[in-house]
């Protein structure tokens, strides 16, 4: 079988069925993983026990056991996911060598269904950027273009898929960091509903934005994978019982009075890519083509959603990164000796060491937003606004299904190119962070590429936990892209 | 208070919940585990872990708040404390700010026969940190009271004394301890204390500045530290000094509070509603549930004894002290309809027993209707009291019941007057001298006679027939 094109439903059945085994699949993308990542750097640690776990997938099948939908297939985990005995670092020094003794919700649920997990990917340190520059591991490079940025800060998880290192990864993303990638690397991208998946043992960020998702090559995958990912977990109250639907399997690309949404705001700035721009309308015209209907929508607080994002994900790093002292685990700065040391001048420098430069400056930035006279301002009139913001998209998921827009306003941009202007750096999430502010569903589908060769996405919004109607939109979109399968060449 | 000054003064106290598990995590709350030994990667703050709300502390929490008069929100947030301290692992505390559970109620007590009302700000649920110990030069962690569920209960500037504040905080303690939501163990930390305190001149309408002395585990060091502190803040005062806000703690070996940081070190603790966890809320259903569970208070059960079972103040203040005193003592006065008797019985026998064998009254070797049945067989003349104190040590070691140990032992009280007099017939005889001098005058010899025909009895005879059959016969002749 053709493990670079198969599904992940292809991969496990041919495991399950013994036409091909779990090790020798294994074998297959640690290989070629191993190969490519000198190039790319996707991966910042490789698991040694992979081939182990499959043998033991193998043994199952051998004894007659189902090792479940995933039986067999690799999986890259973004190194934000606490992985039991695998170091998880979060591309940060100040975890640099953190091994934690438990597995993520998100993980043992993959290893429960037969998952094998083949290392940790790459990513921008604690999830803080949008191009994968701020890893303490070093940038990530995107396949299509070498010297431009995978996006970030799911970076590795999106160049691993784009080069078919392996059949499917995890991301994580708070305001953008699986779309905006997967939308730069060609590759499928989702972020469900906020509540959908349990952030249990997920390194936190900003913990009411921060949500997982997978990146595969494609929706049916996306779709499979998200199912498996997603449910009920006592450990994180903030995980929603909703029942979750098996979307792979009512998947359908029929667009017959499909009410797809514009929103205004998002087209009329002029700030778009011409490649971008067209891309869209080509998206649009083919979807009306399919019977959908073309409805412009407006949500007016979009405007003020990139401001917001910043005040309320940096005010919650802030205390999120607390923890990260250097007395329990964790990088200590090397003192010669921890008599007559001020307690002050332990964190200082720990922490001034541990953490990169993006990262102190949203720490900064946060504790400044939450201190006292300044919180009424900044973190509770942002979360005011957020609510607002929140009921504007809830009434215009009134009128339409999805909501379709451009997932960034270029294509992805060079190495370097925007790393020492930060505020230019932010304005790529101006698509991207509504949804996470407001706990929708989005996700991010190959549709076509740029003059120069780098892909371009579509962005797909929902109501909350109607994921179905933005899967079925985006197969939809995927059948006429010619784009599935598509493997960038390094 | 000397110099026309007075203090006020208001408490914070901490008081532990009596739960199983910690209030984020299922770790053990037992206090004497080893160290570290009761963590897991919540309670030390690992990447990623996220706390899960025990829902037996909420329960705690509103039924102590319902005790204490206060408004239940129906809506209460967790919100983050932020500040950085080597025993706290996530670098905040988990706590409640601006939407505690419990809001607004009051306490009443007693003291020296004065009943006080002190108000009740507010009481809010947090997480203890855990527990640094400095070495020289180096500190070791131990993380097993990280998470254990607090509930600190903030009472108004209302307190006027030391005695006072000590006062209230017991009866606090009582309370917590009615409801089974608290063990009011001071020595194991299970209730600690902050205290603020301020001295202004009488009449003075304005409060001073305030000092809190932080962490009092006992009820005299309550006392103790307020006394050296109204003093201390009087005589800076008449000093022309100003008092300085600050923390202090109290030394309980130099008899001290010294200060710890003074204001200038405060931090700002940026709180803001802690996105992991969800508002709790309380619906009416369950809240009226919790009411119907809210046992009778010592407060209106010491009302309660002195009004409707005409027991003294003293004595039912006493046997309302331990909700399970109460209940040994209700259950023993139903069985003989005895209530003075029954209170005088379990303030002196039976708590003296369970002093000795350091046993609580729920571990009594004398059950509370063995108790009333000693009782009952008293008031019927059955026994006399001197032999039930016998029968009662027996109780104490068989666990018998009164009924039985009287029989095996034969100890029936004699009540039948011919009986007795053939006793005393016998006394009299074989005492024909002493006899003689009691005739004569000698009336102090009574006793001697009293004392001779109850050892005959072996201390079964009635005592008033013995009294009323001696005088008859020692008066009107053989």
């Amino acid at each position: 079988m053709d493990l670079i094109k198969a599904s992940l439903a292809e991969i496990s059945q041919a495991v399950r069925t013994k036409k091909i085994s779990a090790l020798e699949v294994t074998k297959f993308f640690l290989e070629r993983s191993k190969k490519l990542n000198p190039t790319l750097n996707a991966f910042i640690c490789f698991d040694e026990t992979a081939e182990l776990q499959a043998t033991a997938i193998d043994q199952k099948i051998y004894q007659g056991e189902n090792p479940g939908p995933l039986a067999g297939v690799p999986w890259g985990i973004k190194d934000m996911f606490c992985t039991k005995g695998l170091k998880t670092t979060a591309a940060s020094k100040i975890l640099e060598n953190f091994i934690p003794p438990y597995d993520a919700t998100v993980v043992s649920q993959l290893k429960k269904n037969g998952a094998v997990i083949l290392g940790k990917l790459n990513q921008d340190e604690f999830a803080m950027g949008s191009s994968n520059e701020n890893s303490y591991f070093g940038a990530v490079k995107n396949p299509w273009n070498l010297n431009c940025v995978p996006g970030g800060s799911s970076g590795g998880s999106a160049a691993a898929l784009a080069t078919r290192m392996v059949p499917a990864s995890t991301g994580t993303d708070t305001g953008g960091s699986i779309r905006q990638p997967a939308n730069f690397c060609g590759v499928v991208g989702i972020k469900p509903t906020y509540g959908r998946i349990s952030r249990y043992g997920i390194i936190a960020y900003a913990s009411s934005l921060d949500q997982a998702g997978p990146l595969t090559n494609s929706v049916t995958d996306a779709a499979l994978a998200l199912e498996l990912m997603c449910g009920k977990d006592m450990k994180d109250a903030t995980c929603s019982s909703q029942p979750v639907p098996e979307w792979s399997k009512n998947l359908n690309s029929s667009m017959k009075s499909v009410r797809v949404g514009v929103l205004k705001e998002y087209m009329q700035d002029g700030g778009l890519h011409a490649d971008v721009q067209k891309t869209v309308e080509k998206s649009l015209s083919e979807l009306k083509a399919l019977g959908a209907e073309i409805i412009e929508v407006s949500v007016p607080l979009t405007k003020y959603a990139v401001p917001m994002y910043y005040l309320i994900a940096a005010s919650e790093a802030s205390s999120n990164l607390s923890r990260y002292d250097g007395v329990r685990y964790g990088h200590r700065s090397n003192f010669q000796s921890l008599a007559n040391l001020e307690l002050g001048e332990f964190y200082s420098k720990t922490r001034g060491e541990g953490f990169g430069e993006e990262v102190k400056r949203r720490i900064m930035l946060g504790t400044y937003c939450l201190s006292s006279g300044y919180y009424e301002a900044y973190y509770n009139k942002a979360g005011q606004v957020r609510r607002l913001l929140r009921d504007q998209f809830i009434a215009a998921f009134n009128q339409c299904d999805v909501i379709l827009s451009p997932v960034t306003a270029a294509p992805a941009f060079q190495l370097q190119e925007r790393i020492s202007d930060p505020l230019q750096m932010y304005l790529n999430d101006i698509f991207t962070v509504s949804t996470n502010l407001a706990g929708l569903p989005g996700m991010s589908v190959p549709f076509g590429f740029s003059e120069k060769k780098l892909p371009i996405g579509i962005q797909l919004m929902a109501a909350h936990f109607q994921e179905q109607k933005m899967l079925n939109v985006g197969l939809a979109l995927e059948s006429i892209s010619g784009m599935k399968g598509l493997v960038a060449n390094v | 208070m000397s110099r026309n000054f007075e203090a006020v003064i208001g408490l914070e106290v901490h008081a532990q919940l009596k739960t199983k598990s910690k209030i984020f995590c299922a770790d053990s709350t037992q206090f004497d585990a080893g160290d570290n030994e009761n963590t897991s990667p919540v309670s030390v703050g690992m990447p990623g872990t996220l706390p899960a709300l025990n829902e037996r502390v909420v329960e705690q929490a509103i039924k102590a708040g319902l005790a204490l008069n206060c408004h239940i929100r129906p809506v209460s947030i967790f919100a983050r404390k932020n500040y950085f301290y080597p025993d706290l692992p996530k670098g905040y505390q988990i706590s409640q700010y601006d939407k505690p559970i419990c809001e607004n109620g009051s306490v009443e007590f007693k003291l020296q026969g004065k009943a006080h009302q002190i108000r009740i700000e507010r009481a809010h649920l947090e997480e203890d940190a855990g527990k640094s110990t400095h070495f020289g030069d180096y500190t070791l962690l131990n993380y097993n009271r990280a998470g254990i569920p607090l509930l600190e209960i903030v009472s108004g500037p209302d307190l006027r004394s030391p005695a006072e504040a000590a006062e209230y905080a017991k009866a606090l303690r009582q309370i917590l301890r009615y409801l089974d939501v608290c063990d009011g163990n001071l020595e194991e930390g299970s209730l600690r204390c902050d205290c603020n305190i301020s001295v202004r001149l009488r009449g003075e309408t304005k409060l001073g500045t305030k000092v809190e002395i932080k962490n009092i585990n006992s009820f005299r060091f309550i006392e103790k530290s307020l006394e050296y502190e109204i003093e201390r803040q009087i005589e800076a005062v008449e000093r022309g000094e100003k008092i300085i806000q600050e923390t202090r703690l109290w030394d309980p070996d130099k008899n001290k509070t010294f200060s710890m940081r003074t204001k200038e070190d405060a931090q700002d603790y940026r709180y803001f509603p802690d996105p992991d966890l969800l508002p709790v809320i309380v619906t009416k259903e369950a809240l009226e549930k919790f009411k119907k569970e809210i046992p009778e208070l010592p407060l209106a059960r010491s009302r309660r004894f002195t009004e409707e079972l005409g027991l003294s103040e003293n004595d039912a203040d006493a046997i309302v002290s331990e909700r399970e005193i109460a209940d040994y003592f209700e259950s023993a006065s139903r069985m003989c309809g005895n209530f003075k008797a029954t209170a005088n019985w379990i303030m002196t026998e039976v708590l003296r027993e369970l002093n000795e064998s350091k046993l609580s009254i729920i571990q009594s070797r004398i059950t509370a209707e063995n108790l009333g049945a000693l009782i009952k067989l008293i008031d019927a003349g059955t026994i006399s009291g001197k032999i039930a104190k016998t029968i009662f040590s027996e109780m104490w070691t068989s666990e018998d019941s009164p009924e039985k140990i009287i029989k095996t032992k034969g100890l029936v009280q004699i009540s039948d007057s011919s009986a007795i007099e053939k006793l005393i017939d016998e006394v009299l005889a074989a005492n024909t001298s002493q006899v003689a001098e009691f005739r004569s005058g000698k009336t102090k010899l009574f006793g001697f006679f009293v004392g001779a025909a109850m050892k005959a009895s072996k201390g079964q005879a009635n005592p008033d027939l013995v009294n009323e059959i001696l005088q008859k016969k020692l008066k009107g002749g053989l």
